[in-house]
């Protein structure tokens, strides 16, 4: 949209890698005079938004500099060896594909940060933890932005040591045991892809080499079947780890439940997507026959992820089953990237454009959610349901109430949550509509009969989700605000007040931008899909639908 | 006349290629110079011997750069120039430089403790240095003997280092252990190398190698015996299972400057060794060593990690248990490209992944090492629980153990650690040994765990005034050569995270 000379391009993408990592550092040092604020406390904070809105001011003029007539073709590439000695190189470029990817995570940081400048976290220092909110950061935004397999893993590993620290030192309850399982989880995952990305490097048919475009032309010639079989087992098991793919999802449960609300966002903002990436840049163009050979049963997988996710949320919606909103959040997001990962086991155009379209939304859609329970858990103290809904057994008269008792929350949190069921017009549709119709005619080869299957069973899981959601919203959101000066029951908490604090500034100033984004994904959809739909054409060569 | 009366001489007098051999013989001649100065040195003037000791390794260390632009071999049979006992390759040169840069580390962390506990100095630094001229003399020997004789000078001195500390019995006792089991692997190797010699009737390598291509009939049983029981000296030292149980006890009993000189002088001594039997002497022999060390690198690993994973961090002395045992999972690490030497086709390039990993190894644990010297000196008992706070009390020693630590696991930032493991596995891969790498995988993960709790450690709040540390002693001045020592390690660690290629390169060269 606005022309720019490819060295600034190539700028522009080495510094969204490169800024956030120099602030995580400059994070952790004294503030120098004249930046010092009301303290160091402010301070840091202050410089965690000016960082990350640096961040999103450079993506953004990269998201117009991008050529949007030919997004199928890598722009602002930048390509140096770095280790000769094992054939790796700094090799980063956007294409259609990634820029949105690029775009959210630099806006879901900066609001994140802009977040925590009103609203500290909760636990020791904040220097620290600017520091690894940044560091995080650089760790996503370089996923995305490499294509050296080498780099990718780094990427992907970096950004363990910052989520580890999140959950476990500004979590909740049950935090440290929480920050455990996601980092085994994720780590026994990243190192079995590793051996992946080591075989398919290795044996790439013009001698080793890690470079993804190169692999994607290629097209695993070089590899016989059962290599590519292997090896897209094994990337696969590390990206379905990190997406999540039922049945490896357990560790999110526990890590949302326990992370700091900054954190919750962060994790399923950006963090679940790296996974459904790797699939589509690394898993899919590398090894195309392995990838042919496993693609029902990572279908079957995801589709087992839909409705496991959405019945397990249905049980937590339920009332006396005590469940806790940010856990049902979490295990819709399970559900939300089985139609992500069903979308890209189609192999079909269709699905894998549904497959983006639905990673974007749903990083809209969960952060803006995991935004509004932080907020309605700092107005109420709880996420426990049981508690914030009037009918809840035995503990009447702690309901929240929003739509009474802060209209403009239980508005937004009843949006978020229409949004997340996949209503027309709206983000969370469009992703999902794609997956299924993909599912409806998958790749030449697969089993149509079963993908069919697939997708009824993806369907029922729709409306298990809208089933579940709406509960949400009606325990949440509807009820009448007990009268002031009702005795409330022995053992429970007080009457609340009639009205709680509604949406402050720097709230709307964080949600908004979500909420936009989700109606204009939802009612423009071609935006998003002009940009994948030629990058998917070149990662999936030979296929018409 | 002249010419003559030459000829004789050359044919039985080896010429002496004095700059090559420099590096292993200045610190041999610093040996002894120290010893002779500590018996006419007055009793105020011998701490001036740490000094020269470290100033000896900075010169020998030095005494490598002008062998860098090519090949030296000397001590050559007169009769054949080409079959030499001593060989500056680049292999030799690269494990020379970690052998001296590790003992100069090492050095400098003795420095404090020979003060603090009062250890006999003299002895000390001759035995420190003795040690290492022996091993800076092993990876440059191409034959059995000098192999055997410079394995033997590189440990005998150890044996005593580790039992110097005289008034305590548990570190005489690791010293009586270490030299039992030590010497019973060198009696066997010792054997296995008579085997070799009956079977080939050489010690030169090379020569080796050639004969063993075609050995009689009838001697085929006796040189694969021989050259099985030559590799069991070698994996000793490298701590390898089942020739592992000495390393805890030995770590433990002894002061720390000496277990962490050994964590990585004895396992490159071993791992060198190891190289030069395999690939230079038995190649033809590939079908039996190469199983049988993945195997050894498989359980290594194992047991290693498994049993670091174990340690309570409340037990005494856990920070060095912990160390110890995760140096024995480190060398499965360290094995995992010798056994792929067997089956790739350029043998010389895979072990290069090898030095690379030990060269990252050497700087990181020698820095953990230090910092664990440091927090030793206000928590004698050196726990890992005594490390809570570390941050709070000295935040950039903190910093360079976590540091350290995540290098040690392999996670960013530490990413010199994550790719030497990159190099170590793809290796494993190349050659066709999936089982290994999978096996080696999962160590990985294993390891991250106990890495991690400890950096976890770190930084987390301080306990509440704990009443056997009163709190003005937490907050000991950080001594000069710790300083110096941590400085060094972390300076090489961030170096090497931005430009790995500078240990990485030599995964890539054919190295021998």
């Amino acid at each position: 949209m606005i022309p720019l000379n490819d060295t600034v391009m190539r700028l522009l993408l080495a510094a969204v890698v490169v800024l956030p990592l120099l602030g995580a550092g400059a994070a952790l040092l004294p503030a120098p005079p004249g930046l010092r604020g009301r303290g160091p406390e402010q301070a840091v904070l202050r410089h965690g938004v000016t960082v990350t809105g640096a961040v999103l001011a450079v993506t953004a003029v990269l998201a117009l500099g991008f050529d949007h007539d030919r997004p199928g073709t890598m722009q602002a590439e930048t390509d140096i060896a770095w280790i000769p000695a094992l054939g790796v190189r700094v090799h980063l470029g956007a294409d259609g594909v990634s820029l949105p990817l690029l775009v959210l995570t630099a806006l879901l940081t900066f609001l994140c940060a802009l977040y925590s400048y009103h609203r500290p976290p909760e636990g020791p220092r904040p220097q620290a933890f600017v520091a690894l909110v940044l560091l995080l950061e650089a760790g996503t935004l370089a996923t995305f932005a490499v294509l050296d397999l080498m780099l990718f893993f780094l990427a992907f590993e970096t950004v363990l040591i910052p989520m580890y620290f999140l959950i476990a030192r500004w979590g909740g309850a049950g935090r440290e045991r929480a920050a455990w399982k996601f980092v085994l989880y994720t780590l026994l995952g990243s190192v079995v892809m590793l051996l992946g990305l080591l075989l398919v490097g290795l044996g790439a048919e013009g001698g080793p080499t890690f470079d993804m475009t190169a692999l994607a032309e290629d097209g695993g010639r070089g590899l016989t079947h059962t290599t590519q079989l292997v090896a897209a087992l094994a990337i696969g098991i590390g990206l379905a780890v990190k997406t999540p793919m039922w049945p490896l999802h357990s560790w999110l449960p526990d890590a949302h439940t326990a992370a700091p609300t900054v954190g919750s966002v962060l994790l399923a903002g950006v963090l679940l997507k790296m996974g459904t990436y790797g699939f589509v840049r690394i898993v899919l163009p590398a090894v195309p026959d392995g990838v042919h050979t496993l693609a029902p049963y990572l279908a079957a997988f995801a589709v087992t992820g839909i409705v496991y996710g959405s019945l397990a949320c249905l049980a937590l919606a339920l009332p006396g089953s005590r469940g806790d909103l940010k856990r049902l959040i979490a295990y819709s997001s399970v559900g939300h990237m089985g139609f992500v990962l069903l979308g890209v086991a189609t192999l079909t155009r269709t699905g894998v454009n549904g497959a983006l379209f639905a990673n974007i939304a749903h990083g809209l859609i969960t952060g803006l959610l995991f935004f509004l329970v932080g907020a309605v858990k700092d107005r109420t103290g709880t996420t426990d349901l049981d508690r914030l809904a009037l009918d809840g057994a035995g503990e009447r008269g702690a309901g929240a109430a929003l739509y009474g008792r802060a209209p403009r929350l239980g508005g937004l949190l009843a949006f978020g949550a229409v949004a997340s069921l996949g209503l027309p017009g709206l983000a969370g549709f469009w992703g999902e509509m794609l997956a299924l119709l993909g599912a409806y005619h998958p790749a030449d080869g697969l089993s149509r009969p079963a993908y069919l299957v697939f997708m009824a069973l993806a369907a029922l899981g729709t409306l298990l989700t809208a089933a579940y959601l709406l509960v949400v919203v009606r325990r949440v959101c509807m009820g009448t605000p007990s009268a002031p000066g009702a005795v409330p029951a022995p053992g429970t908490a007080p009457a609340p007040s009639a009205t709680l604090p509604d949406v402050r500034g720097h709230e709307f100033a964080a949600w908004i931008p979500l909420v936009v984004l989700t109606v204009l994904a939802g009612l423009w959809p071609a935006l998003l899909l002009g940009l994948t739909d030629p990058a998917v054409q070149n990662l999936l060569p030979g296929v018409s639908r | 006349m002249n010419a003559l009366a030459q000829d004789p001489v050359r044919s039985v007098v080896q010429s002496v290629d004095w700059l090559a051999v420099a590096p292993p013989a200045l610190a041999a001649l610093g040996a002894l110079a120290v010893l002779v100065a500590d018996l006419f040195l007055p009793e105020r003037r011998k701490p001036l011997l740490g000094p020269v000791t470290v100033a000896v390794l900075a010169l020998a260390v030095l005494a490598l750069l002008p062998l860098m632009d090519g090949d030296r071999t000397t001590f050559c049979l007169t009769a054949d120039p080409a079959v030499c006992s001593y060989v500056a390759d680049p292999f030799a040169l690269a494990v020379q430089f970690l052998v001296l840069g590790a003992a100069l580390i090492a050095a400098l962390l003795s420095m404090t403790a020979v003060q603090d506990e009062a250890l006999p100095g003299g002895e000390y630094w001759f035995l420190l240095l003795a040690s290492a001229a022996g091993a800076a003399l092993l990876p440059a020997a191409r034959d059995l003997a000098t192999l055997i004789v410079a394995l033997e000078v590189a440990s005998l001195p150890s044996f005593a280092l580790v039992g110097l500390r005289r008034a305590d019995g548990r570190s005489s006792e690791a010293a009586l252990k270490f030299f039992l089991s030590s010497v019973t692997a060198t009696a066997v190797s010792l054997m296995g190398v008579s085997f070799v010699y009956a079977a080939t009737g050489s010690l030169h390598l090379d020569r080796i190698a050639e004969r063993l291509r075609e050995t009689a009939p009838g001697l085929e049983t006796l040189a694969a015996t021989g050259v099985a029981l030559t590799l069991v000296g070698f994996a000793f030292k490298t701590a390898a299972v089942p020739f592992h149980s000495w390393v805890p006890e030995t770590y433990v009993g002894a002061p720390l400057p000496v277990a962490a000189y050994l964590s990585v002088i004895g396992k490159a001594v071993g791992f060198s060794g190891l190289i030069l039997v395999t690939v230079e002497a038995f190649p033809s022999y590939g079908h039996v060593w190469g199983p049988a060390l993945a195997v050894l690198a498989a359980l290594t690993m194992t047991v290693g990690n498994v049993a670091a994973l174990r340690q309570r961090p409340e037990r005494a002395r856990s920070a060095v248990r912990l160390l110890a045992w995760s140096s024995v999972g480190q060398a499965g690490y360290l094995l995992v490209p010798i056994a792929a030497a067997a089956y790739a086709d350029e043998p010389g390039r895979a072990v290069g992944a090898t030095v690379a990993y030990a060269l990252m190894y050497a700087a990181v644990n020698l820095g953990a090492f230090a910092v664990a010297a440091h927090v030793g000196r206000s928590a004698a008992a050196n726990r890992i629980t005594d490390y809570r706070g570390l941050y709070a009390a000295h935040p950039l020693a903190a910093l360079a153990l976590a540091f350290f630590l995540l290098c040690l696991a392999g996670l960013p930032p530490g990413i010199i650690g994550l790719f030497a493991k990159v190099a170590v596995l793809s290796t494993a891969v190349d050659a066709g040994l999936g089982w290994l790498a999978a096996v080696m995988a999962v160590n990985v993960v294993i390891a991250l765990y106990y890495y991690l709790a400890w950096t976890a450690q770190i930084f987390r709040a301080p306990a509440h005034a704990p009443a056997h540390i009163p709190a003005a002693d937490t907050r000991v001045r950080v001594a000069a050569p710790l300083t110096a020592a941590i400085a060094l390690t972390g300076l090489l660690a961030v170096g090497l995270s931005g430009a790995p290629q500078f240990a990485l390169r030599f995964a890539a060269d054919v190295l021998l």
